[in-house]
């Protein structure tokens, strides 16, 4: 066995995180928020399918104010994730490796999957 | 497979899954946007069209592996007691299975003809 007894310094509160990092952070938090919300969306595809009545509450649900707001998040993550999967893709095909163009593409998924989520929600 | 290579297997296997995720995500998207379902009558026609069902469901085995692929990697690298996350993942398989039975069945039986 290694013996290792390097000094770790694991303060979070005083690490200085790159974009490229809270971006990635995002993806991964995003995907655990939907892994978690799999449940409810299967709930409801249930519902929508059960009959004029099931397809109406199914409808009130997905139209009443709280759950908007939480379909909005979880259309919020959803696009942070797929932008920075393409993004991680990209980068696995050797597309966008140098630290500026990481820089840059790290700030397009921050901004625009908030933006698209925005515009999807007022479109729909 | 070799037990040395399954990292290089879900490797693959998350980006398999999420290219075909991130196409229907975006053809689901414009079908929502584009002409939503407005009644039960519309929305089981959509359903029942063999492409939508079969390619619905297709979606959802993409699904469950990408989201076991990645969650098993947030997993592995935030909890380390080796029973702790043996308890996790064994809750997160059951969980994930569960819901692919479910809506497998929602599709079988919400496809057939009203």
């Amino acid at each position: 066995m290694m013996i290792n007894n390097r000094p770790v310094f694991l303060n979070l509160f005083q690490f200085r995180f790159p974009i490229a990092a809270i971006m990635s952070v995002g993806h991964r938090a995003s995907g655990v928020f939907m892994v978690l919300a799999f449940p409810f969306l299967v709930y409801i595809l249930d519902l929508s399918l059960h009959g004029e009545a099931g397809f109406a509450a199914a409808r009130d649900i997905l139209q009443s104010l709280p759950v908007k707001l939480v379909l909005f998040v979880m259309l919020w993550a959803l696009l942070h994730h797929l932008l920075a999967g393409i993004r991680f893709l990209l980068i696995d095909f050797d597309i966008g490796v140098d630290k500026l163009s990481g820089r840059f593409s790290a700030w397009a998924v921050m901004l625009a999957a908030p933006v698209l989520a925005l515009l999807i929600g007022m479109l729909s | 497979m070799t037990r040395q290579a399954s990292g290089f297997r879900a490797w693959i296997l998350q980006r398999i899954s999420a290219a075909y995720l991130g196409l229907y995500f975006i053809y689901i998207i414009g079908y929502f946007i584009l002409s939503p379902p407005t009644s039960i009558t519309a929305w089981k026609l959509w359903i029942s069209n063999p492409i939508n069902s079969v390619g619905l469901m297709l979606f959802f085995v993409a699904l469950l592996i990408h989201a076991w692929v990645g969650f098993r990697d947030v997993v592995i690298d935030y909890v380390h007691p080796i029973m702790l996350r043996v308890g996790i993942l064994s809750l997160t398989a059951l969980g994930l299975v569960g819901s692919g039975l479910w809506v497998a069945r929602v599709i079988f039986l919400g496809s057939a003809p009203l």
